[in-house]
């Protein structure tokens, strides 16, 4: 069991999410998109959806932060561990609630709102349990161990593991004395890293960075007008 | 300079009657489809009026188009790209659906189904949002022929800045019913020289096609972050609820390039449109669109358009790989003709620094009428320069459409449209002889020769000289068209029953299929554009 939650899975959701990735950017181009509800409502969700998206940043900084940043590296600079819990946990908690609360709004917009609601799949609503499922029990767990003094240290243990798992040589012994609470959060993380590609949150992997650096005005060129190579098994389509 | 051609438009808005028939019959090729059923890429609006989506040219609001910087330099109006990818969790300025309006249809069914009663059964209308019974408010046309103009008459935007200009302009924009005025102005994608929904994408889906100039958004890029909503000040992008996608106007490219006129077009009852290829540089187009004043931007436009009759231009754009038949074609557009030849066509909102490229001859007809009716010669030179000042649309009115508020050109543009009736009538009763010069047409600055050109062009120019294509010439422009017999039997491939031609026993002998669907298939259409010689018949 140990071997399959802290050695296998990690990279069967990595192979989903990669494959995922590539099969929608080959086979469903147009069906990537951030499905956008505002034109039926704006109100709330000017309001919900910064706040949601930011604090889902900032959360996913922290978790870099935490996971990939050795301890050594952070004691170097002067931040030691106590600073560094203190940090962790009044941001963490703040950029959770954050999104926690947008989340909350959202859900409750797309509920009580007539058109969203109708433009809700069933895809929709398993990605919306998972992910807030996934951000409460992230908050649950940071909080039901830590204490302004003392907090579970991750970085002894969660973090060395997520390292190791890029070295191909999964130190999955360091998961076992982890709480409970966070192992919890781990697989619901880990399936929802695999279901990225599936779901609408696939517009994550859209972010437009390039705007920044694009001249204003596109052109392309129509290209010369040939025939496409047919893929095999398209018969040819004969006018009647 | 980088000679780049467009395909562009101009209407005629003296022959528009509002019959909607574009706007229907571009419903059904285009924007059928659900998600999107609030969408129509041509709309005609009745002005004075709000149009469609409501106020959209009120820029206050919608912050569409590009404004000047400090610095004086084009920037969009809806704000720098750091600000707008910082917001671009919730578009701060999309309108709704409401803004536009709720689709609907009507629950038919009950017509039939209802159970007897004594009440005659009645087909409620039905949301195609929520699929709810709504009641009807508003929709793409709801103040059609000002339909309800008492209760919000005010909201027109342009109403507000005419009056706003002075006493006498106020006095002549008069809300007393029997003396109002109206016209139609139908409203397509302006394929803009300078677009700021090109420039507003995060994604760089929008695109401008360097053969034509069509703007078009590539359907498997578009993320769905609905900048472009917000960034087009004419608000022809739609956000296809359904897919999540941005729509808009293609200028019907598939017909466009098989030399076909646009849907719209082919299909306008009063004959109003006009289609053709205007030339321009493209490194001319950023420095005319900055210029610093609003009113300027008519002139700065006209300055990026080239004459293709010019040698030096057709070097240069033979030289940009611009295929010689679009030269000529450019040669003969009626497009080129209205806008830089006779000057009679003008933007529609120049301010909004998009150059746009669909452009409109202003309306005179009710400046005749009214004259006639108080018992003058409608027709009469003197008579007709004289009342463009009282026009019934006052030309402050008109100059907030076309010109940023600027009087002259439209006074122009209407003026030569004056002088044309008054020289066509002399000529028509036999007082001068044709091609003679007049008062008239000298008042204007033209020859009699160029003034029965304009006529020509505007009154009795048929299907080839509305519309010119290039990827068709003429001859092959009737080849495509619908009607058209396919031109080889689909057995004629080497050793096929079919062996091509017509053969020893004769035209119709063996299987020569005629065809049993009207439109021709999509197949079909990109065999003949891609073939490389030209079929024996």
């Amino acid at each position: 069991m140990t071997t399959l939650l802290w050695g296998a899975l990690p990279y069967l959701a990595f192979a989903l999410l990669v494959s995922g990735l590539v099969w929608r950017h080959r086979y469903d181009a147009f069906g990537w998109t951030t499905r956008s509800s505002e034109i039926h409502e704006s109100r709330l969700l000017s309001v919900a959806s910064p706040v949601f998206h930011y604090g889902i940043l900032f959360v996913l900084a922290g978790h870099l932060l935490g996971l990939f940043v050795p301890a050594s590296w952070t004691d170097a600079t002067g931040v030691h561990e106590r600073a560094y819990h203190l940090l962790s946990l009044i941001g963490g908690t703040i950029a959770g609630v954050l999104a926690i609360a947008g989340i909350a709004v959202l859900v409750y917009r797309r509920r009580t709102n007539a058109p969203v609601l109708l433009a809700t799949t069933r895809n929709d609503k398993f990605m919306y349990v998972l992910l807030v499922g996934e951000i409460a029990m992230g908050l649950y767990a940071k909080l039901s161990n830590s204490s302004f003094s003392h907090g579970y240290d991750y970085r002894s243990t969660i973090a060395p593991w997520a390292r190791s798992l890029f070295t191909l040589d999964p130190k999955t012994e360091l998961m076992q004395s982890a709480p409970l609470t966070y192992r919890i959060h781990a697989v619901i993380g880990m399936v929802l890293i695999a279901v990225v590609p599936y779901t609408r949150l696939v517009h994550m992997f859209s972010a437009p960075v390039q705007y920044l650096f694009r001249p204003y005005i596109v052109y392309r060129s129509r290209g010369p007008l040939t025939e496409q190579p047919r893929p095999r098994g398209w018969e040819e389509f004969t006018d009647v | 300079m980088r000679v780049l051609a467009q395909v562009a438009m101009v209407m005629n808005l003296d022959k528009c009657i509002g019959c909607h028939t574009c706007s229907v019959t571009c419903k059904q090729t285009w924007t059928s489809r659900s998600g999107i059923e609030y969408a129509w890429f041509n709309n005609v609006e009745t002005r004075p009026g709000q149009g469609y989506p409501r106020r959209w040219q009120d820029q206050d609001t919608w912050r569409g188009g590009w404004r000047l910087n400090r610095r004086g330099q084009l920037t969009l109006r809806a704000g720098s790209r750091i600000a707008r990818l910082a917001a671009i969790f919730a578009n701060p300025v999309l309108p709704g659906i409401k803004d536009y309006y709720e689709p609907w249809t009507y629950d038919y069914r009950t017509l039939v189904n209802a159970p007897l009663g004594d009440d005659y059964p009645v087909a409620q209308p039905h949301s195609l949002i929520t699929g709810k019974p709504m009641k009807i408010e508003w929709s793409a046309n709801w103040d059609d022929d000002l339909g309800g103009s008492v209760e919000h008459g005010d909201a027109d935007p342009l109403l507000a800045r005419t009056r706003a200009q002075g006493e006498q302009a106020a006095q002549k924009v008069r809300a007393a019913f029997e003396q109002t005025f109206m016209f139609y102005l139908p409203r397509i994608c302006e394929h803009c020289l300078n677009p700021s929904c090109v420039a507003s994408c995060p994604s760089g889906a929008i695109y401008k096609r360097e053969e034509d100039g069509i703007v078009l958004v590539d359907q498997d890029h578009c993320r769905g972050w609905r900048q472009c909503v917000t960034g087009c000040p004419y608000k022809k992008i739609y956000f296809n609820h359904r897919t999540g996608k941005a729509e808009k106007c293609t200028f019907c490219y598939p017909r466009i390039e098989v030399g076909l006129p646009t849907v719209c077009s082919e299909t306008c009852v009063g004959r109003l449109r006009y289609l053709g290829v205007v030339l321009y540089d493209a490194d001319a187009v950023t420095a005319a669109a900055s210029v610093p004043e609003d009113r300027d931007l008519y002139a700065a436009q006209l300055g990026v358009f080239l004459d293709p009759a010019d040698p030096g231009v057709r070097r240069a754009a033979e030289r940009d790989g611009i295929a010689h038949d679009w030269i000529e074609a450019a040669r003969r557009s009626p497009v080129h003709a209205l806008i830089s030849r006779y000057r009679v066509a003008l933007p529609l909102h120049p301010e909004f620094r998009t150059m746009p490229m669909v452009w409109y001859i202003p309306p005179l007809s009710p400046v005749v009428e009214a004259l006639t009716e108080t018992g003058f010669d409608g027709e009469d030179a003197g008579n007709l320069f004289g009342a463009i000042d009282s026009l019934r649309i006052p030309v402050e009115y008109l100059a907030e459409l076309f010109t940023a508020g600027d009087p002259a050109p439209v006074r122009a543009a209407l003026d030569r449209l004056a002088a044309m009736r008054a020289h066509m009538r002399a000529v028509n009763l036999g007082e001068s002889p044709p091609g003679s010069p007049s008062d008239a047409a000298a008042a204007v600055g033209m020859s009699g020769t160029e003034i029965e050109e304009m006529y020509r062009l505007l009154a009795v120019a048929k299907y080839d000289e509305r519309y010119v294509i290039p990827t068709a010439a003429v001859g092959d422009a009737r080849r495509l068209e619908e009607s058209a017999l396919p031109e080889d039997c689909s057995l004629d491939h080497d050793g096929g029953p079919g062996m091509g031609g017509a053969g020893p026993f004769g035209e119709d002998s063996g299987h020569r299929r005629l065809p049993l669907v009207a439109l021709e298939t999509f197949h079909a259409l990109r065999r003949r554009q891609t073939r490389d010689e030209e079929p024996d018949r």
